[in-house]
């Protein structure tokens, strides 16, 4: 079988921490514990004269994560991909999700450990 | 306009295997949010909740669904939540212990007895109706209040009137317009692959995170949808949030400059000659004034005043210049005693360069059927007419114009009137849906609570218990969830184009809980037993008050009935472009616009007849190191506040625990340089202290605030700490730190911001 994956274009990821909470709520997860986390690089000021900033959030899948098998097989998306609010996560096999990385910059793909 | 159809096939219910309901509906409030009119699909087994999830088929939010309804079944079942009406001695108003559970019929008798007793005393006008923002309830305010109790006492408690209300009076009487708001190509079947729609260029980006505040039905992230089809940004925000590090373009101010900013945009555009010279010619009125008064604020003065760079002012006017661009203004265009003139300035840039109502720009509101601030006429317009109908109600002596504003009381005023009892006591408190002593709508709220405190009756309807009622109130009403009854959510009440939508019962509320709806009802059939409902069948119950209410709104078909709407679950309309050369803004019927001159006034007949300067003008913020020298050395900091995170909606969902460990408690973003000099670490608890007060907030060190700016979140209580004195509400208030009625010359704006501040580590 195929190796699934997440790809998130975090150059859109605004921090709202929805992928976190449907995820939480997906999986019925104690306080502290996620299945993915979003961290954050920055803010710093890279060029403070031309406003040019460090910052980006990059929603991360943990162990915990099994991206959301009974929903997909019950043909809907992982919780975390469908409720986020900037659209910016996509979920599919490795290998056509790669491509899209070549497409544009700021984009990471997430191979989730086999339960 | 097009009439109202229906957006999905999709059936509003369906069973899984296992026998779980999975019923679509929408969601308003309560819990608390703008009227976006998310698309949810609520999973039921056995009566149960069992989750929430978003609704692919609703075509503006696609399925998306923020945490605060993801996190609903957990408000649902939280073990605070009210359930029954109770009631509580006058004496013992503050005290937790002393709530006893009563009937409905009780509580009723209760408020009726009342209402005779009180308005027998001191006439109708003493009853009063207050209402938090946003929130479904405030689609009942006016009638609980005027038809229900024949009082015109409603009262929204937000100093200068500081939410969206000064934002609307610009549109209407300058720009002759109900609710203007970007074009995201909302009405449309196809969206954003409609062929009349266009990508704007650029989104003027004013005081306002949409993503996290979802204003007054927008659908935020729609602004992402946008970025991602090749719209640029140019954000003005004292603080460099996500969006405004995704600028082309940020333009971060001293708080409170916006004015001196906007102008000085006019001004380029105006001096380099950029701006649409026929629609100027056709459609506006008083440019020449308009052009000489802007140009009186030039980029040079303007970045002075407002600490950005001359350059990034004249960059970002010229980019504007162009067509299509639009714009998101915000709430902190509002927070201002200068916000008429910061309205006024920022949306004639858009005048200018013609870019009302086009594809991709500043699109217009629609006109209602009925009167009101979106009527026909415009408000603006009948200040020609003789005041039909002066409202002898607080504030609106000192503040004549507020007739010609909103059929509330003048807010500051109000606080006036409760402690003076002048020109009328207010002895009866019915508040829906508003927590009004933490740090949100009131200024100076101990005043407020200690001007309520010895009213001789006091209401609350809520979903849980809140410093507030816990503070003031001798009943108490359970609410239902949005998801326990029936209502509809349109956007922006039809002005804008999109979504008209069913709010669904699909649970049983729990408890005894009712909707803000069934007791305007249940409390009309006891106080106005002789109505005739047969003449006026909305009276009946809900489902013949929502059936008539929804058509008052242009859009929906005659022959579509509520019951309709509650099937499809979803309707869309469009409303066209160009709508004042279709003549579809007047009530003649005639091109252009809602204003007395029919025109865009960028010199504006109703200001100028309302006693302000019909021109835009820049004002220091009052309490500013220029404003105030004397207070500079010990007060060398100013405060903002107001900005949104995710994980609340103002004063709500602080007990909701996967939300509470996202943002465990109130913070403060402080730049490193200064959190260095004060010897400020990250986590610290902090004071911040003026001479109104003090709060304590957690430090959040950060570059996004310049050095002499820090930026403190409101809407704090501590719903854990139930054995403090209010839920803690005191702890974290920042608005304790506000002055009381420093508003414009119309009575509205008031510095929720641009407020000077000392800090110091808090040591216990």
């Amino acid at each position: 079988m195929a190796k699934m994956g997440l790809l998130i274009d975090y150059e859109y990821c605004d921090g709202c921490h929805t992928c976190e909470v449907a995820c939480k709520k997906e999986l019925d997860l104690a306080k502290g514990q996620y299945g993915i986390k979003v961290f954050q690089s920055g803010p710093w000021p890279i060029d403070e004269e031309n406003e040019i900033w460090q910052y980006d959030n990059i929603p991360v899948p943990t162990d915990m994560c099994n991206l959301c098998e009974g929903r997909v097989a019950a043909g809907k998306m992982p919780a975390c991909v469908h409720h986020c609010q900037s659209l910016c996560m996509r979920y599919g096999s490795v290998e056509e999700l790669a491509p899209f990385l070549e497409e544009k910059p700021k984009r990471v793909l997430f191979s989730v450990r086999e339960k | 306009m097009s009439l109202l159809s229906r957006v999905s096939e999709a059936p509003n219910m369906t069973e899984l295997e296992d026998g779980t309901k999975v019923f679509r509906t929408t969601q308003w409030s309560p819990p608390g949010c703008h009227d976006v009119a998310c698309g949810l699909r609520v999973f039921v087994k056995d009566g149960k909740l069992v989750k929430v999830e978003g609704d692919p088929e609703q075509p503006i939010t696609n399925g998306r669904l923020c945490v605060r309804c993801l996190t609903l079944p957990e408000y649902y079942y939280h073990p605070d939540r009210l359930l029954y009406p109770m009631k509580r001695d006058r004496k013992y108003r503050g005290q937790a212990d002393k709530w006893e559970r009563i009937s409905w019929d009780e509580a009723y008798d209760i408020i009726v007895s009342e209402y005779h007793r009180l308005t027998e005393k001191y006439g109708y006008d003493t009853v009063s109706v207050w209402c938090g923002t946003g929130r479904e309830a405030s689609g009942y305010q006016f009638q609980l209040c005027n038809e229900v109790f024949h009082s015109r006492t409603a009262i929204h408690a937000n100093g200068g009137w500081s939410c969206v209300i000064p934002r609307q009076t610009a549109m209407d009487w300058l720009l002759g317009s109900a609710y203007v708001e970007y074009d995201g190509a909302f009405g449309f079947e196809d969206r954003y692959d409609d062929p009349r729609w266009e990508c704007p260029k650029y989104m003027l980006v004013w005081g306002r995170n949409p993503l996290w505040s979802n204003p007054d039905g927008l659908f935020g992230h729609s602004t992402v949808d946008m970025m991602k089809r090749g719209m640029k940004l140019i954000v003005v925000d004292p603080r460099a949030s996500w969006l405004a590090m995704h600028a082309e373009i940020h333009l971060q101010l001293r708080p409170g400059t916006d004015a001196a900013l906007a102008m000085a945009m006019n001004a380029v555009i105006i001096n380099e000659d950029l701006y649409d010279h026929e629609f100027v010619e056709c459609w506006t009125y008083g440019f020449e004034e308009y052009a000489e008064r802007c140009c009186t604020m030039t980029p040079e003065m303007a970045a002075e005043i407002c600490d950005v760079p001359a350059e990034d002012i004249y960059r970002a006017a010229r980019l504007l210049a162009q067509k299509p661009c639009t714009a998101s203004v915000g709430l902190k265009a509002d927070q201002n005693p200068n916000t008429l003139q910061i309205c006024h300035a920022v949306w004639g840039i858009f005048a200018l360069c013609g870019n009302l109502d086009n594809p991709g720009g500043v699109k217009l509101g629609q006109t209602m059927k009925t009167a009101g601030a979106t009527g026909r006429k415009g408000v603006g317009c009948q200040i020609e007419e003789e005041d039909t109908n002066p409202i002898p109600i607080a504030g609106h002596d000192q503040y004549p114009a507020m007739d010609f504003i909103i059929n509330t009381t003048q807010p500051d005023c109000t606080l006036d009137t409760l402690l003076t009892g002048i020109p009328y006591p207010i002895e009866f408190l019915y508040i829906q849906s508003s927590n009004f002593i933490s740090s949100c709508i009131t200024q100076q709220p101990k005043r407020w609570l200690e001007a309520c405190r010895h009213k001789e009756f006091i209401m609350a309807t809520d979903i849980m218990m809140n410093p507030t009622i816990q503070g003031l109130a001798d009943l108490v009403l359970p609410l239902s969830f949005a998801i326990e009854h029936d209502g509809f959510v349109s956007l922006h009440g039809c002005n804008q184009p999109g979504q008209f939508n069913a709010i669904r019962k699909v649970i049983e509320p729990a408890g005894e809980c009712k909707s803000d709806l069934e007791i305007m009802l249940d409390l009309d059939h006891r106080i106005n037993p002789d109505r005739d409902l047969e003449a006026e069948p909305k009276w009946k119950d809900p489902y013949n008050y929502l059936n008539a209410k929804i058509h008052n709104f242009p859009d929906v078909p005659e022959d579509v009935t509520y019951a309709d709407l509650c099937e499809w679950v979803y309707g869309r309309y469009e409303i066209p472009y160009y709508q004042y050369k279709l003549g579809l803004l007047r009530a003649d019927g005639q091109p252009g616009f809602k204003s007395p001159t029919g025109r865009v006034e960028f010199w504006s007949t109703v200001k100028n007849k309302l006693g302000e300067d019909p021109l835009p003008y820049y004002e220091e913020p009052r309490f500013s190191k220029i404003s105030r020298p004397e207070w500079a050395e010990k007060y060398p900091l100013q405060f903002t506040t107001g900005a949104r995170r995710p994980t609340s909606f103002h004063t709500e969902h602080r007990m909701i625990d996967s939300l509470r460990e996202i943002r465990p408690a109130a913070m403060m973003e402080i730049n490193p340089v200064t959190a260095e000099k004060y010897g400020i670490s990250q986590g610290d608890w902090v004071y911040v202290e003026n001479p109104w007060g003090r709060a304590k907030f957690k430090a959040d060190v950060t570059p996004i605030v310049k050095e002499y700016v820090v930026n403190c979140d409101h809407g704090w209580w501590y719903p854990e700490a139930k054995d403090a004195e209010l839920f803690d509400v005191w702890k974290s208030n920042i608005n304790e730190l506000m002055p009381h009625k420093e508003i414009g010359k119309l009575g509205l704006g008031s510095h929720y911001g641009a407020l000077p501040c000392k800090i110091y580590r808090a040591e216990d």
